[in-house]
């Protein structure tokens, strides 16, 4: 195992991201907020201007401060293989996998993305940092783990324009990656490594680049775009996004197992929804036996997307069995009205048996109008997730816009 | 060869008691050593031409009733006697003091009483202790029914010391034995004896936290222990009885098999793979290797979840104490000493300033100026570990740390010289008597006895590795996460000595398993 070098987000709190001066030009709101120890913008104008332009046109979020480490070595794939859920042997070189990992008692630590670049190198991306988890997770594999990111500025370039934007700023063939995968191009004299991947559920790619690159990379993607509705997000808009794309969020929508005091409140990717990147026919993976112990007796409680009747968002409104509200029996976690469902969505963390598809529940809404609080208890149904899935987001060529 | 019910890892004494009691219930049971050699750390080998000596452990002293009587030891060769031999705390002055069961001679009309008092109280909450050691722990955070009434048994045998004991019990477990000294003995040899017995093979001081423990956790396994008769042959004739009496139940015993791993397939053992590429299946694997070496290397951190490989990394295993095996040309004398004193052992524990001034350098990678020493010379009962006239002192030598500063290659003779230079107010003549000596420190008595880390326990006896807590959760059962993986060392409860509970307790829960 390497020495650890510190990141320097820890030296210095609300470190500026390499793009930073020119997030400072675009804002202004001044919303800045603190993002693992990176300064970033949580609104440059307004969350509909910018929630729009990743739905109806293209938009660009900083995401280096994503914890990102670089894992090699002869054993890194077994490593990674017994460090998630998912079966990292089958994720092919220049792809990109989803994946979660759990503690021994089988509950989630965090999510995040495996980028394969060769048999024996893998970038993991991940919302939180856990080298600690990391390292000890390396105990007995010829594996080499590195926290790089500092050394990776990226930008994630999403909506139906975004493809067209990448072409135009002279990304030759962006438009033949196919969803997970990556590919290398140049911008100008910048070398970039672009992944077909994100956090809206729609079309759109993740740039990765050095930091010296940072601000002619976007320079040149916001002259390129400006015919293409481009425009800098923050992350309140992003937020948006990603619950009608139904992608959960660590302190959100669930408490990372190494992070939680009660014992009750950490959650198992079954109870997350995430069955399908459990794979417990692989060879022994962290948390495997708790979990297929778990998968026999059926998980208790489930994440779930709710459809909640009227307008009003339900934030983190309690959920009950009856209109009177009796017995409690979950909470929404994320919510918000869909503007481009038109609907009324939240994720929601329900009690067996409520969770089932098709059941319904009460959600308890409270409101706040020019300072008088008012009560609603509204009906919502237990339905299909993602809410949002345009058929864009997978099409290779992507049209062009 | 194919087929067995259980491959025992290791032949120590544990190894060998775990597969004699497989063996008499039953099941087909191979015990694979990696030495030419049986026994582990329980063997007498020789260390000079003509001399032989008990290798690693040289007392044995915790020997249990029923492991005597379930393996029929008698008829393989023990003999027992009734009192175990006496101690002598070495004095320079020559007023040494003598214990034998409660009684202190050598010391002020107050402190005999004090020491009977002592001894007697003590020996109450050994009693009521021991049923401990021979119990499969609870499991931690379950409320099944078993785990519960083992925890209350455990709770009803120390409210039936009464009321008063429970409470002197409540009171002083959580002391070091420094304080408990210093409240309980006016004679600094007295305090120093039975601090010294607290610390003996610790990888700690008289002043440390927990050291009341360890002095109450060896007594419980002394209570009601066989004692033995004739110790000729040393304590490799323990281990041999118990080899033969593992033969006679049937056991398969191998020597020169080093086990290279664990073979697990569809998350459950299903053999041993040895060195040399032999293939050996059982429906259960049994290892008598230390916690790290059993799971790390042998079964392999990819067949178990990081939280728990964190947990066996940190089991603190590093051992303090070392072996001095010094031929002499004649029979030692100890000033002011009987010879029939060196039927017993010699202590050099002065006080407990001594012992905690002894431990003080390991803080910092280095060795005691001072040691405190354990001297049996087992050549006065068992004369054929030497040639005639000649005579063998085996010694416990405390302390020497695992790591020692500038490596032990350079230190090794200037430590020799140390041990020998604190004898040699006690016994004047010794060093012109010397025709070898051989030093083992933690680090030899790893390479040699296979124990990761050279602790003779495989692991430190604290609070938070004991009992239910010991190796760590989730292996604390004897069981390992690992299905058909079992440990039955000295790192599983209730820890090392010669005792054979860790072997009989995982027989239990191996045959358990299996019903």
């Amino acid at each position: 195992m390497d020495t650890v070098t510190v990141p320097e987000a820890f030296r210095k709190p609300f470190l500026p991201t390499p793009f930073h001066a020119r997030a400072r030009a675009a804002c202004m709101t001044d919303q800045f907020i603190g993002w693992s120890g990176y300064s970033t913008v949580d609104v440059f104008t307004t969350v509909e201007q910018e929630y729009f332009a990743i739905r109806n046109s293209c938009s660009v979020y900083d995401l280096t401060p994503m914890i990102k480490y670089r894992i090699t070595g002869a054993e890194a794939e077994l490593y990674l293989n017994r460090l998630v859920t998912r079966d990292i042997s089958k994720l092919k070189t220049n792809r990109v996998a989803y994946a979660v990992w759990c503690n021994d008692s089988g509950h989630v630590i965090d999510d995040g993305t495996i980028f394969r670049f060769a048999a024996d190198e893998f970038l993991l991306c991940t919302a939180e940092r856990q080298l600690n988890w990391l390292l000890d997770s390396a105990i007995g594999f010829a594996v080499h783990i590195q926290d790089v990111t500092d050394d990776i500025a990226a930008l994630s370039v999403q909506g139906p324009t975004s493809c067209s934007v990448l072409k135009k700023a002279g990304l030759d063939g962006v438009e033949r990656l196919k969803p997970f995968e990556i590919g290398r191009f140049t911008l100008g004299d910048v070398k970039l490594t672009v992944s077909r991947t994100g956090f809206t559920g729609d079309l759109g790619y993740e740039l990765w680049m050095t930091p010296d690159a940072a601000e002619y990379a976007w320079d040149t993607l916001m002259a390129a775009g400006r015919s293409r509705g481009i425009r800098p997000i923050g992350s309140q808009a992003l937020n948006m996004a990603r619950i009608e794309a139904g992608f959960i969020m660590p302190h959100l929508d669930f408490v990372s197992a190494e992070a939680t005091v009660h014992l009750e409140r950490d959650r198992s990717p079954y109870e997350l929804g995430l069955d399908w990147v459990v794979d417990l026919r692989k060879s022994h993976f962290n948390g495997r036996r708790a979990l297929v112990k778990e998968q026999q007796a059926g998980p208790r409680r489930k994440l779930v997307g709710l459809d909640i009747a009227g307008q009003k968002p339900a934030g983190k409104s309690l959920l009950y069995a009856q209109k009177s509200c009796r017995k409690e029996v979950g909470a929404i976690s994320s919510g918000l009205w869909s503007p481009t469902c038109k609907r009324n969505i939240a994720l929601a963390m329900l009690d067996m048996p409520y969770f089932k598809l098709g059941s319904e529940v009460w959600a308890e809404i409270y409101m706040c109008r020019e300072l008088v609080w008012e009560r609603r208890v509204v009906k919502a149904v237990v339905v299909e997730k993602p809410f949002f899935q345009p058929e864009r987001r997978k099409l290779t060529p992507p049209a062009d816009r | 060869m194919s087929g067995y019910d259980a491959i025992i890892v290791g032949g120590g004494h544990n190894g060998l008691v775990c597969a004699a009691y497989l063996a008499k219930a039953g099941q087909r049971v191979v015990v694979l050593e990696a030495s030419d050699q049986l026994g582990g750390a329980a063997i007498t080998r020789p260390f000079a031409p003509g001399f032989r000596v008990s290798a690693c452990a040289h007392r044995v002293h915790m020997l249990p009733r029923t492991l005597v009587r379930d393996l029929g030891l008698a008829r393989h060769g023990l003999a027992f006697a009734k009192v175990p031999a006496p101690t002598s705390v070495l004095c320079a002055d020559g007023g040494h003091v003598t214990i034998a069961g409660t009684q202190a001679s050598g010391v002020s009309a107050a402190d005999v009483a004090a020491y009977k008092k002592f001894a007697e109280i003590w020996s109450r909450f050994a009693a009521h202790l021991r049923p401990v050691l021979e119990m499969v722990p609870p499991r931690l955070g379950t409320l099944a029914w078993p785990d519960l009434t083992k925890l209350l048994r455990v709770g009803l045998q120390v409210r039936s010391l009464g009321r008063g004991e429970m409470r002197e019990l409540l009171r002083v477990i959580g002391m070091n034995v420094y304080d408990l000294v210093e409240e309980t003995f006016a004679s600094k040899l007295l305090q120093g004896a039975v601090a010294f017995d607290a610390v003996l093979g610790a990888n700690f001081g008289p002043r440390s936290p927990g050291s009341a423990l360890t002095l109450l956790y060896r007594l419980a396994a002394e209570h009601d222990a066989a004692v033995l008769a004739d110790t000729s042959g040393g304590v490799g004739a323990v281990t041999a009885a118990i080899a033969a009496a593992a033969r006679s139940f049937g056991a398969e015993l191998r020597t020169g098999a080093f086990v290279e791993k664990i073979v697990v397939q569809g998350d459950r053992a299903t053999g041993v793979r040895l060195r040399g590429g032999e293939d050996i299946t059982a429906a259960s694997v049994i290892s008598n290797a230390s916690p790290r070496t059993t799971l790390l290397d042998l079964v392999g951190a990819a067949h178990l979840d990081t939280g728990f490989v964190r947990r066996i990394s940190h089991f603190r295993s590093a051992g303090l104490a070392a072996k001095l095996h010094l031929a002499l040309s004649g029979p030692p004398a100890f000033a002011g000493l009987a010879e029939a004193a060196l039927r017993g052992r010699l202590i050099v524990a002065p006080s407990p300033d001594y012992l905690e001034r002894a431990f003080n350098p390991t803080k910092y990678d280095g060795f005691s100026a001072q040691p405190a020493l354990e001297i049996l010379c087992p050549t006065m009962t068992d004369p054929s570990l030497a040639p005639a006239g000649k005579h063998v002192l085996s010694l416990v030598v405390q302390y020497a740390p695992y790591t020692l500063r500038g490596g032990w290659e350079a230190g090794r003779q200037a430590f020799i010289e140390r041990i020998i230079a604190t004898l040699e107010p006690y016994a004047p003549g010794l060093r012109g008597q010397i025709e070898a000596a051989e030093l083992l420190t933690p680090l030899d008595i790893e390479r040699e006895f296979r124990i990761a880390g050279g602790h003779w326990h495989h692991g430190e006896l604290t609070f938070d590795q004991i009992f239910m807590l010991r190796p760590v959760p989730g292996a604390s059962q004897y069981h390992t996460p690992v299905p058909g993986v079992f440990l039955c060392g000295a790192g599983a409860h209730p820890g090392g000595g010669v005792t054979g509970w860790a072997g009989h307790n995982a027989a239990h829960a191996v045959l358990k398993a299996a019903a």
